[in-house]
């Protein structure tokens, strides 16, 4: 499979030549974020307050690493279920999110945003966790420590691969990949 | 600890399978991923998932055996506690279901005895990742829904659980019995090696059947498109009473773990 490389922060011109079903190498920053810490920006946001972290260009990847040993960056980091996410993340897309890497289908709502405001939403391999592990070069903690594996962490990642599943055109390869994969009988 | 770094060597064959049949770019480069994550995990000794899974073991007791010293309860969520906190794995058991504060230590586990002729204990732990279990279902049929009946919740069931047990998945099947030896069938059967057929022949061709539809339903690996999205079908039956026909659906993700001692 061809692969594309981005590195971070992003722009609306890169993510707009983005297609469904394109593998990306992501470089750069990431920075993660779980249901925790989502509930705890928009909060910030409503009563007028400002972020830990800014983001215009950025990308968030939806994960809550396992323990790391002794000697290793980041545990086991693979991606968790983003719609979990779903209710906090268009508030985040209007500031200037350029991208979620998590795994599972996204709302309408986000799917929305992500076209109005030109971010994608990429899939990491769920259970792959090792592998991206390996990818993940540097790991420090910005915000909300005492959310522990659930904190704000700042990654530095080399590679990390994933796969376009919404573009800024709409698409969807949840639906898009099923229907064209699918065999019906009868 | 060893059932979360090291995938059995059945699973690693059904993915080089599976690799090799499915016709979706995407879906082998993510086959691909997943095996790439084995052998990585492997080496390193870390978890294959950061979901290292709700500990759920089977004890399988000999008459014979007498276990002096305390309670085999106790000793086993003693290992569980050890080898989650030893081996670096997550802890995510909350002690209470609604006021969900973590245990710490992944205690307790899930236990099942069984009363076995002989003097062995055979113990086997199958670490259950949450994605997977949330996407099982049970249904209490009515008898005049038949095979024709099972059939579709099986596929219903896998079709609702879409992208979210991280396909490739294992699909246990249990079917008669009451609500909960339904359920159970459909763990135990996902203990058997990936893809061995059950030894009644007419449960073999069902399984077949079932894992043929399910693979054109066309979710693919990760969801996200292909014709693979099972691995294999594993079914287990029991006698049913006249007036009922349960069935029970558990998934297992492709983080397939299980490790059995004999002492
Ligand atoms: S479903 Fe399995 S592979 Fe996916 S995150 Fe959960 S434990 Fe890991």
């Amino acid at each position: 499979m061809s692969e594309i490389k981005l590195i971070t922060p992003v722009t609306d011109a890169i993510t707009k030549k983005l297609r469904i079903g394109q593998k990306v190498l992501l470089n750069g920053v990431l920075y993660t974020g779980r249901d925790a810490a989502h509930k705890k920006m928009v909060e910030l946001l409503d009563s007028g307050k400002e972020l830990p972290i800014e983001l215009q260009g950025q990308i968030i990847y939806y994960v809550g690493p396992s323990p790391a040993k002794p000697g290793q960056i980041i545990g086991s980091a693979g991606p968790t279920t983003s719609g979990r996410m779903d209710l906090y993340a268009p508030k985040l897309i209007a500031l200037g999110l350029k991208g979620m890497v998590g795994k599972g289908k996204r709302s309408p709502d986000v799917i929305k945003a992500l076209k109005q405001y030109n971010s994608v939403y990429f899939a990491a391999v769920g259970g792959a966790a090792a592998l991206i592990s390996k990818s993940i070069k540097k790991c420090q903690v910005v915000a909300y420590p005492e959310l522990g594996p659930e904190a704000i962490y700042r990654l530095e990642v080399e590679s990390f691969p994933v796969i376009v599943v919404n573009d800024t055109l709409g698409g969807d390869l949840y639906e898009e990949g099923t229907k064209k994969f699918a065999i019906r009988l009868k | 600890m060893d059932a979360n770094y090291f995938l059995g060597q059945d699973m690693i064959d059904a993915l080089q399978n599976a690799y090799d049949k499915e016709i979706s770019l995407t879906g082998k480069e993510i086959i691909k991923q997943i095996m790439d994550n084995a052998v990585v995990a492997k080496s390193e000794e870390v978890p294959m998932c950061q979901d290292t899974g709700f500990a759920v073991v089977f004890v399988e007791l000999g008459q014979d055996v007498h276990i002096e010293g305390g309670s085999l309860e106790d000793a086993i969520n003693e290992g569980v506690r050890r080898g989650y906190t030893d081996g670096f794995l997550r802890k995510s058991i909350v002690g209470h279901p609604l006021e969900r504060e973590n245990t710490g230590d992944n205690t307790p586990a899930v236990v099942y005895y069984k009363l076995v002729p002989g003097d062995n204990l055979k113990i086997t732990v199958a670490p259950k990742g949450g994605g997977s279990e949330n996407m099982s279902a049970i249904k209490m049929l009515k008898p005049a829904e038949g095979l024709e009946g099972v059939k579709q919740f099986v596929l219903d069931t896998v079709l609702a659980a879409g992208s979210n047990p991280c396909p490739p998945v294992i699909v246990g099947v249990g079917i008669g019995g009451t609500f909960e030896k339904a359920a159970m069938l459909s763990k135990e059967s996902l203990l058997r090696a990936v893809g061995t057929p059950n030894p009644r022949p007419d449960i073999a061709v069902l399984e077949k059947e079932l894992l043929n539809s399910i693979n054109n339903l066309g979710i693919g690996p990760q969801g996200l498109g292909g014709r693979i999205t099972a691995l294999a079908v594993h079914v287990n039956v029991y006698p049913a009473h006249i007036a009922s026909l349960p069935v029970a659906v558990n998934i297992n993700c492709h983080a397939n773990r299980h490790k059995e001692i004999i002492l």
